[in-house]
Protein backbone atom coordinates (compact mmCIF):
# COMPACT_ATOMS: atom_id res chain seq x y z
CA UNK A 1 0.00 0.00 0.00
CA UNK A 2 1.41 3.47 -0.78
CA UNK A 3 2.28 5.65 1.87
CA UNK A 4 0.82 8.43 0.58
CA UNK A 5 -2.37 8.04 2.40
CA UNK A 6 -0.03 9.27 5.56
CA UNK A 7 -0.33 12.96 4.14
CA UNK A 8 -3.87 12.93 3.16
CA UNK A 9 -5.12 11.94 5.83
CA UNK A 10 -2.87 14.76 7.84
CA UNK A 11 -5.00 17.39 5.18
CA UNK A 12 -8.46 16.10 5.42
CA UNK A 13 -9.39 13.14 7.81
CA UNK A 14 -7.04 13.97 10.43
CA UNK A 15 -7.52 17.88 9.47
CA UNK A 16 -6.00 19.49 12.90
CA UNK A 17 -8.05 22.43 13.11
CA UNK A 18 -11.55 21.24 11.41
CA UNK A 19 -11.82 17.89 12.48
CA UNK A 20 -9.54 17.19 15.27
CA UNK A 21 -9.90 21.08 16.62
CA UNK A 22 -6.15 20.95 18.36
CA UNK A 23 -4.44 24.11 18.20
CA UNK A 24 -7.02 26.72 18.68
CA UNK A 25 -4.60 29.70 20.86
CA UNK A 26 -2.85 30.01 17.38
CA UNK A 27 -5.29 29.17 15.55
CA UNK A 28 -7.67 32.00 16.45
CA UNK A 29 -4.79 34.34 17.62
CA UNK A 30 -2.49 34.72 14.57
CA UNK A 31 -4.77 34.47 11.36
CA UNK A 32 -5.95 37.90 11.55
CA UNK A 33 -4.40 37.88 7.85
CA UNK A 34 -3.43 35.19 5.34
CA UNK A 35 0.43 35.81 5.88
CA UNK A 36 0.03 35.81 9.25
CA UNK A 37 -1.67 32.53 8.93
CA UNK A 38 0.25 31.00 6.50
CA UNK A 39 3.79 31.99 8.56
CA UNK A 40 1.95 30.38 11.57
CA UNK A 41 1.50 27.39 9.54
CA UNK A 42 4.81 27.03 8.29
CA UNK A 43 6.72 27.65 11.73
CA UNK A 44 4.21 24.63 12.80
CA UNK A 45 4.88 22.58 10.44
CA UNK A 46 8.94 22.59 10.89
CA UNK A 47 8.60 21.86 14.11
CA UNK A 48 5.67 18.97 14.00
CA UNK A 49 8.24 17.39 11.20
CA UNK A 50 11.63 17.82 12.96
CA UNK A 51 9.82 16.46 16.40
CA UNK A 52 8.07 13.38 14.55
CA UNK A 53 11.11 12.32 13.18
CA UNK A 54 13.57 12.50 16.22
CA UNK A 55 10.51 10.87 18.44
CA UNK A 56 9.80 8.27 16.47
CA UNK A 57 13.60 7.27 16.79
CA UNK A 58 14.12 7.87 20.62
CA UNK A 59 10.51 6.24 21.11
CA UNK A 60 11.30 2.64 21.53
CA UNK A 61 14.45 3.59 24.16
CA UNK A 62 12.73 5.54 26.08
CA UNK A 63 10.86 4.47 29.47
CA UNK A 64 7.12 4.83 29.45
CA UNK A 65 6.96 6.88 32.44
CA UNK A 66 9.31 10.08 31.35
CA UNK A 67 7.86 9.79 27.54
CA UNK A 68 5.80 12.93 27.74
CA UNK A 69 9.04 14.98 29.90
CA UNK A 70 11.30 13.82 27.05
CA UNK A 71 8.79 14.73 24.11
CA UNK A 72 8.33 17.77 25.63
CA UNK A 73 11.97 18.60 25.99
CA UNK A 74 12.34 17.70 22.51
CA UNK A 75 9.81 19.83 21.13
CA UNK A 76 11.03 22.92 22.97
CA UNK A 77 14.63 22.64 21.65
CA UNK A 78 13.34 22.48 17.92
CA UNK A 79 11.05 25.61 18.94
CA UNK A 80 14.03 27.37 20.20
CA UNK A 81 16.00 26.98 17.53
CA UNK A 82 13.23 27.74 15.39
CA UNK A 83 12.93 31.14 17.10
CA UNK A 84 16.65 31.69 17.03
CA UNK A 85 16.36 31.04 12.91
CA UNK A 86 13.56 33.21 12.59
CA UNK A 87 15.26 36.19 14.93
CA UNK A 88 18.23 35.90 12.34
CA UNK A 89 16.94 35.21 9.14
CA UNK A 90 13.45 36.08 9.01
CA UNK A 91 12.88 39.26 11.80
CA UNK A 92 9.62 40.37 10.37
CA UNK A 93 7.90 37.75 10.43
CA UNK A 94 9.90 37.04 13.81
CA UNK A 95 7.99 40.20 15.11
CA UNK A 96 4.95 39.82 13.62
CA UNK A 97 4.03 36.33 15.52
CA UNK A 98 5.74 37.26 18.22
CA UNK A 99 5.08 35.09 21.65
CA UNK A 100 2.81 32.70 19.64
CA UNK A 101 6.30 31.29 18.43
CA UNK A 102 7.58 30.17 21.66
CA UNK A 103 4.07 28.96 22.45
CA UNK A 104 4.28 26.38 19.87
CA UNK A 105 5.95 23.77 22.63
CA UNK A 106 2.23 23.59 24.04
CA UNK A 107 0.37 23.72 20.46
CA UNK A 108 -2.00 20.11 21.50
CA UNK A 109 -0.57 19.21 17.78
CA UNK A 110 2.70 18.93 18.25
CA UNK A 111 2.35 16.48 21.47
CA UNK A 112 -0.63 15.46 19.77
CA UNK A 113 0.90 13.76 17.29
CA UNK A 114 4.11 12.69 18.90
CA UNK A 115 2.16 10.84 21.32
CA UNK A 116 -0.90 9.64 19.15
CA UNK A 117 1.61 8.39 15.64
CA UNK A 118 5.31 9.04 15.92
CA UNK A 119 5.97 6.89 19.00
CA UNK A 120 4.21 3.98 17.07
CA UNK A 121 5.44 4.44 13.42
CA UNK A 122 8.93 4.58 11.87
CA UNK A 123 10.49 7.44 10.70
CA UNK A 124 9.43 7.34 6.88
CA UNK A 125 5.82 7.23 8.19
CA UNK A 126 6.19 10.06 11.04
CA UNK A 127 8.11 12.25 8.48
CA UNK A 128 4.80 11.86 6.19
CA UNK A 129 2.72 12.77 8.98
CA UNK A 130 4.50 15.61 9.98
CA UNK A 131 4.46 17.12 6.65
CA UNK A 132 0.56 16.05 6.29
CA UNK A 133 -0.91 17.82 9.46
CA UNK A 134 1.54 20.42 9.23
CA UNK A 135 0.09 21.13 4.88
CA UNK A 136 -3.60 20.60 6.80
CA UNK A 137 -2.60 23.14 9.71
CA UNK A 138 -0.65 25.69 7.45
CA UNK A 139 -3.77 25.42 4.93
CA UNK A 140 -6.95 25.59 7.48
CA UNK A 141 -4.80 28.62 9.03
CA UNK A 142 -4.08 30.42 5.70
CA UNK A 143 -8.05 29.62 4.32
CA UNK A 144 -9.25 31.70 8.38
CA UNK A 145 -6.85 33.99 7.71
CA UNK A 146 -7.64 34.90 4.00
CA UNK A 147 -11.58 34.84 4.99
CA UNK A 148 -11.02 37.39 8.16
CA UNK A 149 -8.72 39.62 6.21
CA UNK A 150 -11.06 39.82 2.87
CA UNK A 151 -14.07 40.93 5.37
CA UNK A 152 -12.36 42.51 7.93
CA UNK A 153 -9.31 44.57 5.92
CA UNK A 154 -10.79 44.06 2.30
CA UNK A 155 -7.76 42.90 1.12
CA UNK A 156 -6.09 39.31 0.38
CA UNK A 157 -2.63 38.43 1.51
CA UNK A 158 -1.49 42.28 1.78
CA UNK A 159 -3.34 43.13 -1.28
CA UNK A 160 -5.74 46.08 -0.39
CA UNK A 161 -9.01 46.06 -3.11
CA UNK A 162 -11.14 48.40 -1.12
CA UNK A 163 -10.35 51.42 0.81
CA UNK A 164 -10.30 51.86 4.18
CA UNK A 165 -11.89 49.05 7.04
CA UNK A 166 -13.59 46.21 6.39
CA UNK A 167 -15.68 44.57 8.67
CA UNK A 168 -13.66 45.00 11.78
CA UNK A 169 -15.08 42.68 13.82
CA UNK A 170 -13.77 39.74 11.75
CA UNK A 171 -9.97 41.06 12.55
CA UNK A 172 -10.66 40.95 16.07
CA UNK A 173 -11.61 37.78 18.51
CA UNK A 174 -15.48 37.33 17.47
CA UNK A 175 -14.72 36.86 14.05
CA UNK A 176 -11.91 34.38 14.70
CA UNK A 177 -14.84 31.98 16.31
CA UNK A 178 -17.50 32.91 13.46
CA UNK A 179 -14.99 31.85 10.61
CA UNK A 180 -13.32 28.93 12.05
CA UNK A 181 -17.41 28.15 13.10
CA UNK A 182 -18.24 28.47 9.93
CA UNK A 183 -15.33 26.79 7.96
CA UNK A 184 -15.87 23.90 10.67
CA UNK A 185 -19.42 23.31 9.19
CA UNK A 186 -18.54 23.31 5.62
CA UNK A 187 -15.51 21.15 5.97
CA UNK A 188 -17.52 18.13 7.88
CA UNK A 189 -20.60 18.72 5.79
CA UNK A 190 -18.11 17.85 2.70
CA UNK A 191 -16.39 15.30 4.40
CA UNK A 192 -20.22 13.82 5.62
CA UNK A 193 -20.84 13.70 2.06
CA UNK A 194 -17.82 11.76 0.82
CA UNK B 1 9.24 -2.44 19.96
CA UNK B 2 9.54 -2.63 23.67
CA UNK B 3 10.24 0.32 25.87
CA UNK B 4 12.69 0.48 28.34
CA UNK B 5 11.43 -0.79 31.92
CA UNK B 6 10.95 2.34 33.35
CA UNK B 7 13.29 1.97 36.50
CA UNK B 8 14.86 4.88 38.00
CA UNK B 9 18.08 4.49 36.71
CA UNK B 10 16.48 3.91 33.48
CA UNK B 11 14.50 7.33 33.74
CA UNK B 12 17.14 9.43 34.99
CA UNK B 13 19.76 8.18 32.55
CA UNK B 14 17.05 8.70 29.68
CA UNK B 15 16.03 12.31 30.91
CA UNK B 16 20.03 13.33 31.24
CA UNK B 17 20.90 12.17 28.25
CA UNK B 18 17.99 13.96 26.79
CA UNK B 19 18.40 17.09 28.07
CA UNK B 20 22.35 16.83 27.40
CA UNK B 21 21.82 16.68 24.24
CA UNK B 22 18.90 19.11 23.80
CA UNK B 23 21.05 21.88 25.07
CA UNK B 24 23.94 20.81 23.26
CA UNK B 25 21.51 21.85 20.47
CA UNK B 26 20.25 24.91 21.34
CA UNK B 27 23.72 26.24 22.25
CA UNK B 28 24.88 25.41 18.67
CA UNK B 29 22.05 27.06 17.27
CA UNK B 30 22.72 30.13 19.38
CA UNK B 31 26.27 30.15 18.15
CA UNK B 32 25.48 30.36 14.95
CA UNK B 33 22.24 32.59 15.15
CA UNK B 34 24.08 34.78 17.33
CA UNK B 35 26.24 36.71 14.64
CA UNK B 36 22.86 36.74 12.07
CA UNK B 37 20.70 38.18 15.01
CA UNK B 38 23.03 40.97 16.32
CA UNK B 39 24.03 41.58 12.42
CA UNK B 40 20.43 41.95 12.27
CA UNK B 41 19.33 44.62 14.94
CA UNK B 42 22.46 46.64 14.13
CA UNK B 43 21.45 47.28 10.46
CA UNK B 44 18.22 47.78 12.58
CA UNK B 45 19.70 50.63 15.20
CA UNK B 46 21.16 52.11 11.95
CA UNK B 47 18.30 52.41 9.61
CA UNK B 48 15.81 53.19 12.45
CA UNK B 49 18.24 56.35 12.97
CA UNK B 50 18.19 56.85 9.29
CA UNK B 51 14.73 57.14 8.99
CA UNK B 52 14.23 58.97 11.84
CA UNK B 53 16.58 62.01 11.86
CA UNK B 54 16.72 64.30 9.08
CA UNK B 55 19.79 62.93 6.83
CA UNK B 56 23.45 63.79 8.46
CA UNK B 57 26.87 63.13 7.72
CA UNK B 58 27.74 62.68 11.43
CA UNK B 59 27.89 59.84 13.18
CA UNK B 60 25.91 58.91 15.64
CA UNK B 61 26.88 58.87 19.16
CA UNK B 62 25.61 56.54 21.78
CA UNK B 63 24.45 57.65 25.07
CA UNK B 64 22.18 57.08 28.21
CA UNK B 65 20.43 59.59 30.33
CA UNK B 66 17.90 59.22 33.17
CA UNK B 67 14.94 60.86 33.43
CA UNK B 68 11.54 60.70 35.62
CA UNK B 69 13.04 57.15 37.42
CA UNK B 70 13.76 56.03 34.20
CA UNK B 71 16.67 55.32 31.63
CA UNK B 72 16.53 55.87 28.38
CA UNK B 73 19.22 55.57 25.65
CA UNK B 74 19.89 57.87 22.70
CA UNK B 75 21.89 58.39 20.08
CA UNK B 76 23.11 62.50 19.17
CA UNK B 77 23.41 63.30 15.24
CA UNK B 78 25.03 66.11 15.59
CA UNK B 79 23.31 68.66 13.07
CA UNK B 80 20.66 66.56 12.95
CA UNK B 81 19.09 65.94 16.59
CA UNK B 82 18.62 62.79 19.11
CA UNK B 83 17.50 59.51 18.36
CA UNK B 84 15.67 58.79 21.47
CA UNK B 85 15.08 54.92 22.29
CA UNK B 86 11.24 55.40 24.54
CA UNK B 87 9.75 52.42 25.52
CA UNK B 88 6.65 52.03 27.33
CA UNK B 89 3.51 49.38 27.65
CA UNK B 90 1.54 48.89 25.08
CA UNK B 91 -1.66 46.28 24.67
CA UNK B 92 0.54 43.22 24.34
CA UNK B 93 3.53 43.85 26.06
CA UNK B 94 6.41 46.46 25.78
CA UNK B 95 6.47 49.12 23.09
CA UNK B 96 9.66 49.93 22.29
CA UNK B 97 10.24 53.35 20.06
CA UNK B 98 12.75 55.07 18.62
CA UNK B 99 11.95 58.93 18.03
CA UNK B 100 13.78 61.60 16.26
CA UNK B 101 13.75 64.88 17.82
CA UNK B 102 15.39 67.52 16.18
CA UNK B 103 17.41 70.51 16.94
CA UNK B 104 14.60 72.95 17.40
CA UNK B 105 12.58 70.55 19.43
CA UNK B 106 9.53 69.15 16.97
CA UNK B 107 9.57 65.64 16.27
CA UNK B 108 10.87 64.48 13.01
CA UNK B 109 9.75 60.93 12.69
CA UNK B 110 9.04 57.70 14.97
CA UNK B 111 9.44 54.38 14.11
CA UNK B 112 8.62 51.07 16.36
CA UNK B 113 11.98 48.92 17.02
CA UNK B 114 9.45 45.93 19.43
CA UNK B 115 6.32 45.66 20.23
CA UNK B 116 3.98 42.47 21.39
CA UNK B 117 0.48 43.98 19.73
CA UNK B 118 -1.40 42.08 18.30
CA UNK B 119 -1.43 41.40 15.15
CA UNK B 120 -3.68 42.61 12.49
CA UNK B 121 -4.71 45.39 14.76
CA UNK B 122 -2.10 47.03 17.45
CA UNK B 123 0.64 45.47 15.15
CA UNK B 124 -0.67 48.23 12.70
CA UNK B 125 1.51 50.93 14.32
CA UNK B 126 4.16 49.74 12.46
CA UNK B 127 2.12 50.30 9.18
CA UNK B 128 -0.98 52.81 9.34
CA UNK B 129 0.60 55.34 7.46
CA UNK B 130 -2.48 57.79 9.13
CA UNK B 131 -1.25 57.34 12.15
CA UNK B 132 2.41 57.25 11.96
CA UNK B 133 2.40 60.62 9.76
CA UNK B 134 0.16 62.22 12.56
CA UNK B 135 3.56 62.40 13.98
CA UNK B 136 6.06 63.56 11.68
CA UNK B 137 7.11 67.44 12.15
CA UNK B 138 4.80 67.03 15.19
CA UNK B 139 5.45 70.25 17.37
CA UNK B 140 5.25 69.91 21.00
CA UNK B 141 4.77 73.18 22.09
CA UNK B 142 1.73 73.86 20.01
CA UNK B 143 -0.29 70.65 20.01
CA UNK B 144 -0.80 68.16 22.93
CA UNK B 145 0.72 64.55 22.81
CA UNK B 146 -1.86 62.16 23.54
CA UNK B 147 -5.17 60.82 21.79
CA UNK B 148 -8.13 62.71 20.41
CA UNK B 149 -10.11 60.22 23.75
CA UNK B 150 -7.64 61.91 26.19
CA UNK B 151 -8.17 65.11 24.60
CA UNK B 152 -5.10 65.47 22.13
CA UNK B 153 -4.56 66.21 19.08
CA UNK B 154 -3.93 62.62 17.93
CA UNK B 155 -5.94 60.42 16.11
CA UNK B 156 -6.04 56.57 17.56
CA UNK B 157 -5.81 53.78 15.09
CA UNK B 158 -9.10 52.37 14.90
CA UNK B 159 -9.92 49.16 17.60
CA UNK B 160 -6.51 50.07 19.29
CA UNK B 161 -6.65 52.86 21.34
CA UNK B 162 -4.48 51.13 24.29
CA UNK B 163 -1.75 50.51 21.31
CA UNK B 164 -2.18 54.01 19.87
CA UNK B 165 -1.88 55.58 24.08
CA UNK B 166 1.34 53.96 24.37
CA UNK B 167 3.09 54.89 21.84
CA UNK B 168 1.57 58.61 22.28
CA UNK B 169 3.07 58.42 25.27
CA UNK B 170 6.47 57.25 24.68
CA UNK B 171 6.56 60.05 21.90
CA UNK B 172 6.04 62.07 24.88
CA UNK B 173 8.09 60.79 27.25
CA UNK B 174 11.15 60.97 23.99
CA UNK B 175 10.45 64.73 24.15
CA UNK B 176 10.91 65.10 27.87
CA UNK B 177 14.07 63.50 27.46
CA UNK B 178 15.10 65.54 24.75
CA UNK B 179 14.50 69.27 27.14
CA UNK B 180 15.82 67.22 29.57
CA UNK B 181 19.52 66.96 26.90
CA UNK B 182 18.99 70.06 26.07
CA UNK B 183 19.41 71.53 29.62
CA UNK B 184 22.25 69.20 30.66
CA UNK B 185 24.04 70.79 27.35
CA UNK B 186 23.57 74.04 28.21
CA UNK B 187 24.44 73.36 32.13
CA UNK B 188 28.07 71.85 30.89
CA UNK B 189 28.62 75.04 28.53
Amino acid sequence: MSKWHFVTDGFVKNNPTFVLVLGMCPTLATTTSAINGLEMGLATMFVLILSNIVISLIAPKVPDKVRIPVYITVIATFVTVLQLLMQAYTPAAYETLGLFIPLIVVNCIVLGRAEGFANKHGVGESALDGIGVGLGFTASLTVIGLVREILGSGSAFGWKFISGDGILAFVMAPGAFLVLGFLMVLFNKYLAKK
Amino acid sequence: MMAAASTLKNMVLCLTLVCLICAAVVGVAYAVTKEPIDAAAQAKTTASIARVLPESDATPQEGSVRVGGTDYKYYKVDGAGYAIISTTSGFGGLLSLMVGVAEDGTVHNTTVLSHSETPGLGAKCTTDGNFISQFQGFNPAEKTLAVKKDGGDLDAITASTITSRAYALAVSNAVDVFHQLKQGGQDDE
